[in-house]
């Protein structure tokens, strides 16, 4: 009904996040207090996954609640908001499937993140073996 | 069948970035929508699945051409929204140089 409200009102913290940290990081790059020899991906760069996670599920889904008649560009915006038992169904989906959504995907982003430094701190391979083998 | 095409999409996407020349295309956007968007679905599917049970499996012709409508109308918002950030940031400059020439 507005599971995906969750997950935006994440991204829309989670953007703010990441503005801030990229403001903090291109502070520490002009004062070179950033060590150069470590190879790392930015905090910055990864909360920009999240929130390109976050906000990608958020507008197609807030598209799937527009298809469905849930979501109304006139107030108060939910149809479910109309009718307060419906109200209770919504909140009560909001609480079980959105908080799920919202965490799903900060799990997936969590693992994303472990992989992806695993994966800049392995050792280059010689990619030609493969095309011999 | 949303989530399907949904996933469908996102592995398509996927495939085509890492295979990318280049960044120009900033097809990474693309994946990341795609991706959280099939999250968020099968979290649905999961808990629609909870409630159906086998009755989930063997949907109504109608409903599932209803659902298969509705993802290719996603799919096709993705695209759009990426196409438009391609263009206002204009990795390539082609849109700026185009309207230097006009």
């Amino acid at each position: 009904m507005a599971c995906f409200l969750v997950s935006a009102a994440e991204a829309v913290v989670v953007t703010a996040v990441e503005k801030a940290e990229e403001k903090k990081e291109f502070r520490a790059s002009e004062d070179n207090t950033i060590k150069e020899d470590v190879v790392s991906i930015p905090l910055s760069r990864k909360l920009k996954w999240l929130t390109y996670l976050l906000w990608g599920g958020a507008v197609l889904l807030a598209f799937e609640h527009i298809w469905h008649g849930e979501v109304v560009p006139w107030f108060p915006f939910l149809t479910a908001m109309t009718n307060p038992s419906d109200a209770q169904v919504m909140f009560h989906e909001m609480a079980t499937v959105g908080v799920c959504m919202a965490l799903l995907i900060t799990v997936v982003w969590f693992v994303m993140c472990k992989v992806a430094d695993a994966i800049v701190k392995r050792p280059a391979t010689d990619t030609t073996q493969d095309t011999v083998a | 069948m949303t989530l399907l095409i949904t996933v469908f999409a996102a592995v398509i996407v996927t495939v085509k970035w890492y295979t990318r020349k280049d960044d120009s295309m900033q097809l990474g956007m693309l994946c990341f929508l795609y991706w959280g968007a099939s999250i968020m679905w099968l979290v649905d599917a999961i808990f629609e699945y909870a409630e159906l049970r086998a009755e989930y499996f063997t949907p109504a012709i109608e409903d599932m051409l209803n659902d298969a409508f509705l993802g290719l109308s996603v799919v096709a918002l993705g695209l759009v929204i990426w196409l438009v950030r391609l263009l206002i940031t204009d990795p390539k400059g082609s849109i700026r140089t185009a309207l230097k020439k006009g």
